[in-house]
């Protein structure tokens, strides 16, 4: 980290379209592919990095499109920073107005805070299968309205079956719910900690985070599938066609690895709304930003799907601090996972409250 | 300059030809525009122009891709019993069961990019500039046997013909090492292909131990059953001289690898239907349909039935030493072995979905579209290599030391 350069702290230089000359990104490249190299062990890889890099700096000076843009696990600090300023502007462009007026976009890369791993449980005895979660779940979260994507699914089940999935109904559509002898299953993704998914995906496009929160690089993914075939819960889905949201129904609120606007041909999932859990740090401080925004003392807010549920079946918590409301759950009410057998380790538990 | 020669009159040998060959060329590259279109059409629209969908995200194109990862494999069948037991017969022969597999893999390669959502990102596969997610994923492990094998394949297969062209006898040290080694390679792409499935829990119609040997056993049907046709198309149409013995020692072996796959078949079906536990659905769902859903009961029962009846041809010496029989036989095994690693395979394991909706899979316009234009593909890559090969054995082109010019006959 010896070499500083004017132009790496100033994003907005090259920003700026009309100043944006091809000398420009040249020289930010080679910037940004200097300060790696002194410190990366082997050259193959410190190329590869530089590489990227420069790639990244490439596409974000919008010299090019963001086709060799490097892994996001992969990528410094600085890279990320630009890669997030550079949506900023893309998104503000194309979505001047949103569904909370004329707020501006943010796109946040808030990293996992130490000390914490979500948990999430949800109440069989409450839950009335009214899919209130569902809509709430695709507002917050960008999901695209045509072709229509659902992160969550809601399950119709017979008691007397008890958890049998394969006499499951997700298309109930009965005048009033919940009906007699029916009880409701929503799922989603199980955050698994032993997940599936991430083991099969070929290029390490999908991950598990510290805090437990698999999520997808959507500029990374390659659209294969085999994680959605691999994952036994259903929980992943796929841009069969250029995902659509209106400009007024927009969450203005994004996460780089959540709910920013997706694309055609890439795999998306359920982060347990990353852009809300994760509250924004103060740099300064270390402590979070906005506390009036605080659901979960300290740590963020809660999921959309929590928040809009009207029947208080779902509770959201860190696993790790003893005196959550989840660890309370799982000490004192009975609880199930979902396909317990596949040893993927769910952090998604259902539990029977009464 | 011989280097030259060599790949100018390459060039040459694929451009000359007879109105036959001109007919089939055209007829190849028309259905490899039309697939070039459809796919056009799918990569602007995207993925929904095939009927895959998130209940059933893999298709036509993966279960091709499965049963031409056999094919290729099946190039050993012939290679065996040529290097290890020295059998003559079978040697002149192995150059074009070698052209085959890297046709096939070729056209493996087609059906992954055409299956994945962002074929501009297809370089993250690649090794170095990409980055493979090993060792833990199978898919990332499979793209690595696949290129060793295409590589030393067309390796092989250049070197020797590289050899007839000059002249000379090609050196035995070179070729027996790698032809050895592409017996072990030919065996871990077909299992590393059966693992990219077995390895899903979340899939029970999958996840059986007895898939890799099935997948094994069945290719080593359908491959040469391809091979047992395209021979007796090339001694119809060229001047070269294959045995009769050979062709019938390959359908020999034929017999034994089916026998085999329909025992291995038999033995998933006892343990299914005898447990008779939740996984029996997906069984149910291919052989007989459940709650009405039936799209590939016929299929999958249609491929059961050439199998055996292939079987029974095969086994007996008069109807697998008569050409009529034998070609009947050939065609049902390619086709039961299609439908049974296509379709077959891929759509049971996918119906019904892991939270028990059943959605009916069956190709669209689109696929099959794509997928036609991907064989043409294939099968030109083929024919161009084999006419190449095939006038430098037969000696109609060879190396010139002073200037190029028809060779003498």
């Amino acid at each position: 980290m010896t070499v500083k350069h004017p132009l790496f702290d100033d994003p907005s230089r090259c920003a700026d379209a009309r100043s944006c000359t091809a000398a420009d990104c040249a020289e930010r490249a080679s910037c940004q592919a200097g300060q790696r190299l002194p410190k990366l062990q082997a050259s193959r890889r410190g190329f590869l990095k530089a590489t990227a890099a420069a790639a990244a700096a490439l596409s974000l000076a919008r010299c090019g499109k963001d086709v060799f843009q490097g892994r996001f696990s992969e990528l410094s600090k600085a890279e990320v920073k630009e890669i997030i300023s550079g949506l900023e502007r893309e998104y503000r462009k194309k979505y001047p107005v949103n569904r909370k007026g004329k707020q501006l976009i943010t796109v946040t890369a808030e990293p996992p805070q130490p000390g914490v791993v979500f948990g999430y449980g949800l109440d069989l005895t409450r839950c009335i299968g009214c899919r209130t979660c569902v809509h709430a779940c695709v507002d917050e979260n960008n999901q695209s309205r045509k072709p229509q994507i659902q992160w969550i699914k809601v399950l119709e089940l017979e008691k007397r079956r008890g958890v049998d999935l394969m006499h499951s109904d997700p298309y109930y559509n009965p005048p009033k719910v919940p009906e007699p002898g029916k009880y409701y299953l929503p799922v989603a993704c199980q955050q698994c900690s032993n997940p599936p998914c991430t083991r099969v995906c070929p290029v390490k496009a999908t991950w598990k985070e510290k805090d437990g929160i698999v999520v997808v690089d959507y500029n990374w993914c390659i659209g294969c599938r085999y994680c959605v075939v691999a994952c036994p819960y259903g929980a992943r889905h796929f841009n069969w066609a250029e995902p659509t949201v209106p400009e007024e129904e927009i969450e203005p609120n994004m996460h780089y690895l959540g709910n920013r606007p997706r694309m055609k041909g890439v795999v998306e999932k359920c982060t347990f709304c990353i852009q809300r859990v994760r509250a924004p740090v103060d740099q300064r401080t270390g402590k979070p930003a906005a506390e009036r925004d605080q659901n979960i003392p300290g740590k963020g807010r809660y999921p959309a799907c929590v928040e809009a549920c009207p029947v208080g079946a779902r509770k959201f918590g860190n696993l790790l601090d003893p005196k959550s409301e989840i660890r309370y759950i799982l000490e004192n009410k009975r609880v199930l996972v979902l396909k317990e057998e596949l040893n993927t380790r769910p952090k998604f538990y259902y539990f029977y409250a009464t | 300059m011989i280097y030259a020669q060599f790949f100018l009159g390459s060039i040459k040998r694929i451009l000359i030809g007879s109105k036959v060959y001109y007919a089939w060329v055209l007829f190849l590259l028309a259905l490899v525009l039309m697939g070039a279109f459809a796919y056009y059409d799918q990569v602007t629209t995207g993925l929904i122009t095939t009927r895959m969908r998130d209940q059933v995200p893999w298709g036509l194109y993966i279960g091709n891709f499965t049963f031409l990862v056999g094919v290729a494999a099946a190039a050993v069948v012939l290679v065996i019993p040529a290097y290890i037991y020295d059998w003559g017969p079978i040697k002149e022969i192995v150059i074009f069961g070698e052209l085959l597999a890297i046709s096939a893999i070729a056209m493996c390669f087609l059906f992954v990019t055409v299956d994945i959502g962002r074929p501009d990102r297809v370089w993250h596969l690649f090794p170095i500039v990409g980055g493979l997610n090993l060792p833990f994923s199978i898919l990332a492990w499979d793209v690595v046997v696949l290129t060793l094998y295409f590589l030393l394949n067309f390796s092989i297969a250049t070197y020797l013909v590289y050899k007839a062209f000059t002249g000379k006898k090609y050196s035995t040290k070179i070729v027996v090492p790698l032809v050895l080694l592409s017996i072990p390679l030919a065996v871990s792409i077909h299992t590393v292909t059966a693992f990219l499935y077995s390895g899903i829990p979340a899939r029970p119609f999958w996840n059986a131990s007895i898939l890799a040997p099935r997948f094994l056993a069945s290719a080593f049907c359908s491959g040469p059953a391809l091979i047992v046709m395209l021979l007796q198309v090339l001694r119809k149409t060229t001047s070269f001289k294959i045995q009769d013995e050979a062709i019938w020692k390959v359908a020999e072996l034929m017999a034994y690898a089916m026998f085999l796959n329909l025992f291995l078949f038999g033995a998933e079906i006892f343990k299914e239907y005898y447990s008779d536990t939740h996984h029996l659905i997906f069984h149910e769902y291919a052989f007989f349909g459940v709650r009405g859903h039936n799209a590939i009961v016929i299929p999958v029962w249609t491929a059961l039935i050439f199998q055996i009846a292939a079987l029974v041809l095969f086994l007996i010496p008069r109807t697998r030493k008569n050409w009529i029989t034998l070609n009947i036989g050939c065609v049902m095994i390619y086709l039961g072995v299609y439908i049974e690693k296509g379709l077959g395979l891929v759509i049971p394991g996918l119906t019904p979905d892991v939270l028990g909706e059943i959605y009916e899979y069956f190709p669209s316009w689109t696929e099959l579209k794509v997928t036609a234009g991907i064989y043409a593909a294939g099968f030109l890559l083929f024919t161009f290599m084999v006419k190449i090969a095939n006038s430098i054995t037969l000696g109609e082109f060879q190396f010139e030391p002073k200037r190029e010019g028809p060779a003498q006959q």
